[in-house]
């Protein structure tokens, strides 16, 4: 029976995967991914069934942990942001090599315009890339519909499948159709083993099958009820549009595009499709989310005689998402009339929040900075703590990826700075900061590492952190000297207490960790609320 | 029936919940619908909005084009301005007089109040004073959502239904709080509508 209920894009697509016979889903919070889990985690069925559904360390132990789940002939999925990728590449680019068993499906959340990011890197080029095949749905029932679709086709192509969705459909909410669940799969190993052991002799073989089924990729996408050829009467200008670049494209119409639409949701690029379009129309248009991957690759290098237009040609914007305004000038279209922006709205950043343990940490590493140490350098990390950087703190100097701090604060100690102090929080810590510590430890680099402990992962909404209730342990068995694991409890009235013990770490000749430790506020109302 | 909805406010003011309740009734009325939400870094403390739009059309884009929206529902007066460029030549602004100041360059609020109301159609109503007299300062949101209701296009009794099932599991009291709450924003917003 279906029913019909208002869902946001990843709430869609969480409900998709699990009708569609999940076994298992493996994340770390990232946004604008992080509602996929979330959602598959309260969901009734998802209990009923076992779904496995905890939070992985991080991306790379996530997809890892599916690939597994694969190989014994379960459908399991990977959920993280665009930048998770990054993290997770080796273990992505090498499942191409590996193959599938069960369906594996890896969802990708990008984020152009960085509403919550630090870059707009693309994820279809990571598709491209590893020879994976890339579905990238245009609205939320097609996710949903999608996400079931993703799964056969990982199980019948033995391939896994990356589905790329950007912020406006992961955090948009519209009326979903949705169905009945499916069974799981039953255990059932791979029936070609040789190729899940990718040693050279391996791999040369199972890469040469990889290129050829490509081809068979390329074939289905051309056939896919995902990639659409709207013809239209006026053949001046053709359009591709790719995901939720189509609504667009759409929007502007409301009587109907006037033009030949190719609504691209699957990938490998269709060419013949192209080919069509580019042989019928007297120029091109290619709007796209995110970079132009599609418009270089239709561009190439050699100018052709087809005029192209996108986001290289300046036509659409060459960053940030695409609107329904921006694109209309590539359409021909006159700007719409609107009123004057405000001149006396003033920007509103964001800030931690009143009453959080991070304000008290950074008063007092200013405090004690500004006062003992005027040449101290601050790598910080990815989290909420990162709005440190703004006022009225400005305690940060770096902030790059997830656990650069630590690294990056061992470097620069390498070179000869100091104090060099690092702050990542317990959550960046266990996804990416530990290995980083372990080079420290070795070489006894110089050096003040802060690990903010709320407790949770707060940029994300509050979900459990790996390490919670460890990091003490995790430090000394990584080899810091326990002497020199410090934890105070970041409030005002202890302020005296946390400046003397960062003092007495910068003074340490040798790689200190000092812990402060208070719940995030956020979660702490809500863990109250339940009482 | 088609209304493209700008709401806007402070992370953390609530303005999720009125979405939810419009969405709720535009639900139950059959009508297509899509809402675009803010999460992540610019919740805390930042300028927030979202996109509601609602139609017995199909709906193609997530975001309202520019000059198009019915109307602004703000649930602090700045953020109400921050997005008049997406407001229809004939739309209405609803918008709480409470500014929220966490900022240091805060305009005067009364130099946000004569911007505003340089737009024909704009009702101001303290949302905060009303819902502290009548109900609890937690229902605001509730009366800025009645203020707005007869601009939306559904009867009131859909908004109260909407309420009635977002609300049921905290409890008869806290529905009837938020009822109180949803009535004196719409009355208020029938008496002052010019």
């Amino acid at each position: 029976m279906m029913k019909k209920e208002l869902l946001l894009g990843d709430e869609a697509l969480a409900w998709g995967a699990v009708n569609a016979g999940l076994s298992g889903v493996f994340a770390y919070p990232g946004t604008p991914s992080t509602e996929i889990t979330e959602f598959i985690q309260m969901h009734p069925v998802a209990r009923e069934r076992g779904i496995h559904c905890r939070w992985s360390a991080n991306e790379k132990t996530a997809m890892e942990a599916a690939l597994g789940m694969s190989f014994v002939g379960k459908r399991a999925l990977v959920c993280m942001k665009h930048v998770g990728m990054n993290v997770c590449a080796d273990a992505f680019v090498n499942s191409a090599m590996t193959g599938a068993n069960g369906g594996l499906v890896v969802v990708a959340a990008d984020d152009p315009s960085m509403h919550s990011s630090q870059n707009e890197q693309d994820s279809r080029f990571y598709g491209k890339f590893a020879m994976i095949p890339t579905f990238e749905p245009s609205s939320q029932q097609e996710t949903y519909e999608m996400i079931g679709a993703a799964f056969d086709f990982s199980e019948k192509h033995q391939i896994p499948v990356l589905m790329r969705i950007t912020t406006r459909m992961a955090h948009s909410r519209a009326v979903v159709e949705v169905g009945e669940p499916r069974p799981q799969n039953e255990l059932k190993y791979p029936e070609k083993p040789r190729q899940w052991i990718l040693m050279p002799g391996n791999s040369r073989v199972r890469y040469k099958t990889l290129i050829e089924e490509n081809k068979l990729f390329e074939q289905e996408a051309e056939r896919s009820p995902f990639n659409r050829y709207c013809d239209g009467p006026d053949k001046s200008m053709g359009i591709i549009a790719c995901g939720i670049a189509y609504n667009y494209i759409m929007e502007n119409f409301p009587e109907g595009c006037p033009f030949p639409v190719l609504k691209l949701s699957q990938y490998p690029l269709p060419t013949a499709l192209v080919r069509r379009m580019a042989s019928e129309c007297g120029s091109l248009l290619i709007a796209e989310e995110g970079q132009p991957v599609i418009e270089e690759m239709i561009r190439g290098v050699l100018d052709t005689p087809l005029p192209i237009k996108g986001r290289l040609s300046g036509e659409l914007p060459r960053t940030g998402e695409l609107t329904p305004d921006n694109v209309r000038g590539a359409l021909g279209l006159p700007a719409r009339e609107v009123a004057p922006a405000s001149q006396i709205a003033q920007p509103r950043p964001p800030a931690l929040c009143m009453g959080c343990g991070h304000r008290d940490m950074y008063t007092a590493l200013n405090e004690v900075l500004h006062e003992h140490y005027k040449t101290a350098k601050v790598f910080s990390d990815i989290g909420c703590y990162t709005l440190g950087s703004l006022a009225p703190f400005h305690a940060i100097d770096t902030c790059v990826e997830m656990g650069a701090s630590i690294t990056m604060a061992k470097g620069a100690a390498d070179g000869g700075q100091f104090p060099s102090v690092a702050v990542i929080g317990d959550s960046t810590f266990t996804h990416s900061g530990m290995t980083g510590l372990l080079d420290a430890v070795n070489e006894g680099s110089n050096i003040t590492v802060v690990i903010s402990d709320n407790l949770t992962t707060g940029m994300t909404g509050g979900q459990d952190s790996a390490g919670t209730g460890r990091l003490e342990q995790i430090c000394a068995g990584l080899g810091v000297d326990p002497a020199h694991i410090r934890v105070v409890v970041p409030l005002p009235k202890n302020m005296e207490e946390i400046r003397r013990t960062i003092r007495e770490e910068i003074e340490h000749k040798g790689v200190s960790v000092i812990i402060p430790r208070r719940e995030c506020i956020q979660t702490a109302k809500r863990h109250n609320a339940k009482k | 029936m088609k209304r493209d909805i700008i709401l806007s406010g402070v992370g953390g003011q609530g303005i999720l919940s009125i979405a939810t309740v419009i969405g709720e009734a535009a639900l139950k009325e059959g009508l297509n619908i899509k809402q675009a939400e803010v999460h992540g870094m610019s919740q805390r403390g930042g300028d927030v909005q979202s996109n509601l739009r609602i139609s017995s059309a199909p709906i193609c884009s997530d975001l309202i084009p520019q000059g198009a929206a019915d109307i602004i529902i703000s649930l602090e007066p700045m953020e109400a301005l921050r997005y008049v460029p997406f407001l229809s030549r004939e739309g209405w602004i609803i918008a709480n007089t409470t500014p929220f100041v966490n900022i240091d360059n805060y305009p005067e609020a009364e130099s946000v109040y004569a911007e505003l109301r340089k737009h024909d159609n704009v009702i101001l109503i303290d949302v905060d004073a009303i819902a502290k007299e009548i109900a609890s300062p937690r229902a605001a949101n509730i009366v800025l959502l009645g203020a707005a209701a007869p601009f939306l296009e559904l009867g009131a009794e859909k908004f109260e239904e909407g309420i009635r099932s977002i609300f049921a599991r905290k409890g008869e009291q806290i529905v009837e709080m938020n009822l109180k709450a949803f009535r004196a924003g719409y009355e208020y917003a029938q008496k002052h509508r010019r």
